[in-house]
């Protein structure tokens, strides 16, 4: 960011401007300020009153979710679980839980943000009279927080932490990040690196000509695609997730398909894990249902690599990875999702992969020639139309 | 013809002329080699049954025989035992074995046949529980000394302060089984040597090896300081280092009463023996004075039982009738030999000898009843220990004792062994592998107490398995394990309730903090009453029930039972993680700061120290 200051100063004011530095708004700011205080208190006052303190923190488990059939998202449910102080397995989670609510305050307070890494530096210290640490690693806090995000009802960059980016993006479109003017036609075999906080109030979409966004699984792939210029010859955005998509990559085409109407397609592998990534840009995740509303496409399209590629595009039997024992629940379990269950070429298609006994990485398509995948490929799917919903 | 079967040679007849030069024995020329075989012979020839298998097995038992006489003779002279034991090593395999006590000494006329005749002794006759019964130990040791390097026995006894000591040189004549002078020297007045005027120094040479460890003569010594906790003994190793069990207890065991064999336990063939031996004249005298538990009213009933009255003479009654008699014995219902005869080492003392020799934390005894097998009295303890310096993860350990004797071989073949497998050592919460010794930091003391211990065989290694004995056995063992059951959960639960406490507390101040940065709250108000309900909370799972359905207060009914002894400054880190694989290793943090309210240690029962407890719950 400190980079970045110097050549925007030399621009002229935005209104953006203004919210450099600030990733939330000051309204949010005190809304969360005041949950965090509420939560503290609660907890205070029962522990005066000789009263066990506790806190609800909704459940973020797949008994808690909820397909909601119309809106097509992910929903998370009403269960709550109660973590509270005098219990062997939650007392410590339940300190952490207040360390991490402490350490939020303090950056709202100070109007700056953390990693999670930064958070987790933060809160982490030796308690008192013991050789125990506050967090044994970087996870627990990571977790620990999620919990903290759902019971308070706010979001992780309401609490003034951001995840590590991750993803990138590269395309017919200007963005505005922090005030600073982005052209992604300019930059370079690199791309531009999706921010992990890709909220209106950080980033404005300038101008766009793209028709679509191509989301492709890796980074290996998106350069393929990068160097071929395929964005440039299909106008198009092109951006990658380096796997499951983090929250900010997720955001940024939520609002690319919400606020610029653009499509979306996803070239992922021919596998559940492919298949899952797809499951979560779609309908949202398990963990983070609580976000589909603001993450969720659910007109995301799934280009490919299909189950029926290595017969349609006479793929050489060398590509051919097996499916292990995991890889067969884990499709049997997709196949089940409830928005999968109804979606006929889904069932086929996860049939096919099963009794391929077999599956593909995108990258497969290269032993057809380097530039298969970014020349006929996807050409053809997207001639064709030719997408599973 | 049929063809030969398969691997036989056809049969050809072999034409010899040669004479055959095989003599004819008749009955006069083997009647010339038939000689009367003595008893000294055949145990030379077959010391394997004695226990002389191999050298290192020899010193054990020269060692064990000599030590046996010697504390039955100061017990039977109510004298508090000190022995001394001396190997002295003179060549690689040859070693002089000094065995000293202060008994009453033995009187002149009868050394000679102590140490040198087989089968002679006071012991095997009479129905009294001691130490040696066939009276064949340590004369055979003497022979074995004789027969393995030529050197006989020397004897020095004194029997009173102002009495001279005999020093007399044994040979055994293993033909005669006898004993032969080498030399007897008499010296009078020689108190230097019997510091309490009285007592008797044995000393064999022979082939041995000394090793240490299992089975060995250390092993032995201790051991027998651990069954014998009223016997003082000094032991001077090979390598000249001295090794001093000391008395734990002052008085010295109730003397055994003798008694007459009871009529269940003996066999046709010893009832009509004694039928010919006896004193008396007519059958009910014979019944009521040879027997024991057998009056007036019982004698009738078995005569007549027998088709005879108790009037019938004992020479009158032949084989015919003896067998009837016998029969008539197996279908009376007789009571049960008296137990006075039995002396066993009591759970105090038992205690007191484990206590001394194993760096345990929990020690439990347990005493059983007397009980009848064939009509011997028999009664069975069992003490454990467990915990302290043990080594957690090896098969528990098994010591066994047969009337205060360590046993030291044999000991899968023992009922001992079997009736510690055959318990459910997992009820107590400990490991125990299929069929195999439990595991844990263990050691089971099983005593045997008897006026007749069967053996296996006469080196007496272990322990015949009668189904009487073994379930005595067992019914000790469970009575202790019990006991361990209640204490290692009663631990578990502490130790479990005082780390979830410490788990509450050590949040707290966190908590505290935390809330007081958020919303001004008063940290240390807030502390302390998060404090008062983490107590609050642990206290009452203290409360929880035991096995028995009853609520443990905090010293559990460990603490009111005088069969326990507990030393809780004992537990030591290599313990805790032998508990953990017990409970399966739910235990949550190990940085759990040590329980500053040091739990003071108990001990009861101890002879030596009295401690009365306080108790405190580990607190910060």
């Amino acid at each position: 960011m400190a980079k970045k200051k110097k050549a925007a100063t030399k621009k002229k004011t935005t209104p953006a401007r203004k919210k450099r530095g600030a990733a939330v708004s000051k309204e949010r700011d005190k809304a969360t300020n005041r949950a965090i205080e509420l939560l503290a208190d609660s907890v205070a006052r029962d522990g005066l009153k000789g009263r066990e303190p506790s806190v609800d923190i909704p459940l973020r488990t797949v008994t808690n979710m909820k397909w909601n059939k119309r809106k097509r998202i992910l929903e998370m449910g009403d269960s709550t679980q109660t973590r509270s102080l005098f219990n062997v397995g939650q007392a410590k989670k339940f300190m952490q839980t207040l360390l991490l609510a402490k350490g939020s305050r303090e950056l709202i307070k100070a109007e700056k943000t953390l990693s999670l890494r930064g958070m987790y530096y933060m809160t982490l210290h030796t308690i008192e009279g013991t050789n125990e640490k506050t967090f044994n690693d970087q996870g627990e806090s990571d977790t620990v927080l999620e919990d903290l995000e759902v019971s308070l009802g706010g979001l992780r960059e309401e609490l003034h932490v951001f995840a590590k980016k991750r993803g990138t993006m590269v395309g017919n479109i200007t963005v505005e990040d922090n005030g600073d003017e982005i052209d992604c036609r300019r930059m370079g075999t690199g791309g531009y690196a999706i921010p992990s906080i890709c909220e209106p109030s950080v980033i404005q979409f300038k101008k766009c000509d793209a028709d679509f966004v191509l989301h492709v699984e890796k980074d290996t792939v998106w350069s393929r695609f990068n160097e071929d210029r395929f964005w440039e010859t299909h106008n198009c955005i092109l951006t990658e997730g380096s796997g499951q998509p983090p929250r900010g990559v997720r955001r940024l085409l939520h609002r690319l398909n919400k606020e610029l109407g653009l499509p979306i397609y996803c070239l992922l592998d021919c596998d559940p894990w492919g298949h899952y990534i797809y499951s979560v840009i779609k309908q949202g995740s398990i963990n983070l249902a609580f976000e589909s509303q603001r993450m969720a496409i659910p007109d995301a399209k799934y280009i490919g690599i299909r189950a029926e590629d290595y017969e349609r595009c006479n793929l050489s039997p060398d590509v051919r990875i097996a499916l292990n024992e995991r890889d067969i629940t884990r499709a049997k379990q997709i196949s089940e999702y409830p928005w999968f269950k109804d979606k006929r070429p889904w069932q086929k298609e996860i049939k096919r992969l099963l009794s391929n006994g077999f599956k593909m990485e995108v990258e497969s398509l290269i032993t057809k020639d380097i530039s298969y995948v970014t020349e006929t490929y996807v050409p053809d799917r997207l001639r064709e139309k030719d997408f599973l919903d | 013809m049929d063809p030969p079967l398969k691997g036989m040679e056809p049969q050809v007849p072999v034409v010899t002329k040669k004479k055959r030069t095989r003599k004819t024995a008749t009955a006069e020329t083997m009647a010339a080699s038939q000689r009367e075989i003595s008893v000294s012979e055949f145990f030379a020839k077959n010391r394997h049954l004695l226990g002389f298998d191999n050298t290192r097995k020899a010193m054990l038992t020269t060692v064990k025989e000599a030590v046996d006489n010697a504390l039955d003779a100061c017990e039977e002279g109510d004298i508090l035992p000190s022995l001394k034991i001396q190997l002295l090593q003179l060549d690689e395999t040859r070693f002089k074995i000094i065995v000293q006590d202060n008994g009453p000494g033995i009187v002149r006329r009868q050394i000679e046949n102590i140490f040198g005749k087989l089968l002679y002794g006071s012991k095997f006759h009479r129905m009294k529980m001691s130490r040696g019964q066939q009276g064949i130990g340590i004369s055979a040791a003497g022979m074995y000394g004789l027969m393995t390097t030529g050197k006989p026995v020397k004897i020095i006894s004194k029997t009173g302060p102002r009495k001279p000591s005999h020093e007399v040189v044994l040979k055994i004549d293993t033909s005669k089984n006898r004993a032969e002078v080498v030399s007897d020297t008499e010296h009078p007045e020689d108190d230097s040597m019997f510091p309490d005027g009285h007592g008797t120094i044995v000393s064999i040479e022979l082939e041995a090896k000394y090793q240490k460890g299992r089975q060995s003569v250390d092993e032995y010594l201790e051991q027998t300081a651990i069954a014998n906790p009223h016997a003082e003994i000094t032991y001077i190793t090979p390598a000249n280092e001295t090794i001093v069990f000391p008395r734990a207890v002052t008085e010295l065991p109730e003397e055994a009463k003798e008694i007459k064999p009871h009529p269940k336990g003996i066999e046709l063939g010893t009832l009509i023996q004694m039928l010919e031996r006896t004193e008396s004249r007519q059958l009910g005298g014979f019944l009521q004075k040879d027997f024991c538990r057998i009056g007036q009213q019982k004698a009738k009933q078995l005569a007549e039982g027998a088709g005879m009255t108790a009037r019938t003479w004992v020479k009158n009654v032949g084989h015919a009738e003896a067998e009837r008699l016998f029969k008539s014995i197996q279908n009376t219902r007789i009571t049960s030999p008296p137990t006075d005869c039995l002396v066993p080492i009591g759970s105090k003392a038992l205690l007191a000898g484990l206590l001394k020799e194993v760096k345990a934390e929990f020690f439990a005894a347990a005493t059983r009843p007397p009980s009848v097998y064939r009509g011997n009295p028999f009664q069975m303890e069992v003490a454990i220990a467990f915990g302290g310096e043990l080594k957690g993860d090896e098969s528990a350990r098994i010591i066994r004792f047969a009337n205060r004797v360590p046993l030291l071989y044999q000991q899968s073949a023992c009922s001992s062994f079997k009736a510690v497998v055959e318990t459910g050592w997992k009820n107590y919460s400990l490991a125990q592998p299929r069929g195999s010794l439990p595991v844990g930091p263990l050691v089971i003391m099983i005593h045997m107490a008897s006026v007749w211990v069967p053996f296996t065989s006469e080196s007496k290694e272990a322990i015949a398995d009668y189904d009487e004995i073994r379930k005595e056995m067992r019914l000790a063992l469970q009575e202790c394990g019990r006991k361990l059951g209640t204490y290692l959960r009663r631990r578990h639960r502490m130790k479990k309730e005082s780390e979830r406490r410490s788990i509450f507390e050590r949040y707290i101040g966190e908590i505290a903090t935390a809330c007081n940065a958020i919303t001004g709250v008063d940290a240390a108000k807030l502390y302390a009453a998060l404090q008062k309900q983490a107590s609050k909370k642990t206290a009452e799972a203290d409360q929880m029930l035991d096995d028995e359905g009853q609520v443990v207060d905090d010293g559990g009914r460990l603490a009111k039972d005088d069969d326990v002894i507990i030393l809780e400054n004992r537990q030591v880190g290599a313990l805790e993680e032998a508990d953990e694989d017990l409970f399966g290793g739910h235990a949550l943090q190990r940085t759990r700061k040590k329980s500053t309210a040091k739990k003071n240690a108990r001990r009861k029962s101890s002879p030596r120290k009295k401690t009365t407890t306080t108790k405190k719950k580990a607190r910060r």
